[in-house]
């Protein structure tokens, strides 16, 4: 049994009754809507990584406080000594498991990569990950839309890591990829979004879910990206490597939901000068000579 | 004949199959997969999949990351 309910489960359509007891809400709290991806819906918009825990315990805290239904795990060659599991802890936890491809460089190792995480996962979702260089991890666009296009074809909701280039973003989702996930700043540097303007350019135009992937270093990026029109962020390190995890990861759900509730409704446009919030007409005719003191 | 198993070069006798390489590695009945050759065998064929010289098996499963 699941330990958290999601609450695309407790959503009733059609129901309008506000005065059901805690914990059974009919319908989601603005900024929580479920995020659909390809045909699967998400109770939470944040999408969480594994790595970088420093135990399964603190991991396990960290992912019950985020709220999180979709989880992000590595395949690697079974090492018969580890001793745990990633995958028990999320099967205990009711979280769905994203597989990634991450330490692929070519779109062939890729394409293998995503083809065995279904076979052992049982799951067609894949987070591609090519990359292009082992110290900015950078994604290599060619690699990556070219795996991205044989992975669609073999049936996989593809999920792919992407640099924040609009026009890389969109020849993904023309190729069928389900999100896209362009990079803030390069994983686990915490550096925030360093191009906002490419990343309205994507959520603009996007006919599919963006989603953040890497550069969150703490909650006001997240709120950023979800005020930049993003649907949902993918975090790792900021999480599982702050001094305090299950507290970051209560911090991050709640910058998700500020984030998409100061999207929808709308900011007010930035100024070069001051506009008075107080009536400008009506101020007494004071004396401006008169002493603050008498 | 020899083979190479995550890796690491063994010796083993010919009829050896792929479901008898991943009990030795593993008793986990689910979260693990297995490509020879750089090609996925589903679970289904562990059992009818015999190895021969020079084979090269990889044995995954999921791990912390991302």
């Amino acid at each position: 049994m699941p330990e958290h309910r999601t609450t695309a489960d407790s959503t009733t359509a059609g129901t309008t009754d506000t005065a059901t007891a805690a914990g059974t809400a009919t319908t989601a709290q603005p900024g929580a809507e479920p995020l659909t991806i390809g045909g699967s819906t998400f109770g939470s918009r944040l999408i969480m990584g594994t790595g970088g825990a420093p135990s399964l315990e603190i991991l396990r805290s960290a992912l019950l406080a985020s709220g999180t239904e979709l989880t992000t795990v590595a395949m690697r060659r079974l090492d018969p000594g580890t001793q745990g599991s990633v995958l028990s802890v999320l099967e205990r936890l009711g979280i769905r498991v994203l597989p990634n491809t991450a330490g692929c460089y070519t779109a062939g190792e890729a394409v293998l990569t995503a083809q065995l995480a279904r076979e052992a996962l049982g799951t067609d979702l894949v987070k591609l990950e090519v990359i292009a260089d082992e110290r900015t991890l950078l994604p290599d666009p060619v690699e990556t839309l070219d795996a991205a296009e044989t992975l669609v074809d073999d049936g996989f909701t593809v999920l792919p890591y992407t640099s924040d280039d609009p026009v890389l973003a969109r020849k993904l989702e023309d190729v069928g990829c389900a999100a896209v996930m362009p990079l803030g700043s390069p994983i686990g540097s915490g550096l925030g979004i360093r191009n906002p303007h490419n990343f309205q350019l994507i959520t603009e135009r996007a006919g599919v879910p963006v989603i953040l992937d890497a550069g969150a270093g703490t909650a006001s990026d997240v709120a950023l990206a979800m005020e930049l029109g993003c649907d949902a962020v993918m975090l790792a390190s900021a999480v599982t490597r702050a001094q305090h995890p299950a507290l970051m990861a209560t911090a991050m759900r709640h910058a998700v939901q500020a984030g998409r509730c100061a999207w929808q409704a709308g900011r007010i446009p930035r100024r070069h000068f001051a506009e008075a919030s107080s009536p400008v007409g009506g101020v007494a005719d004071l004396d401006p000579e008169r002493p603050a003191f008498r | 004949m020899r083979i190479r198993v995550n890796g690491r070069e063994r010796s083993e006798s010919a009829g050896l199959t792929l479901a008898q390489v991943v009990a030795g590695v593993t008793d986990a009945v689910g979260g693990v997969a297995a490509a020879v050759n750089e090609n996925v065998v589903p679970r289904s064929r562990w059992d009818t999949t015999t190895l021969g010289d020079g084979d090269r098996v990889e044995i995954l499963t999921a791990v912390q990351g991302g």
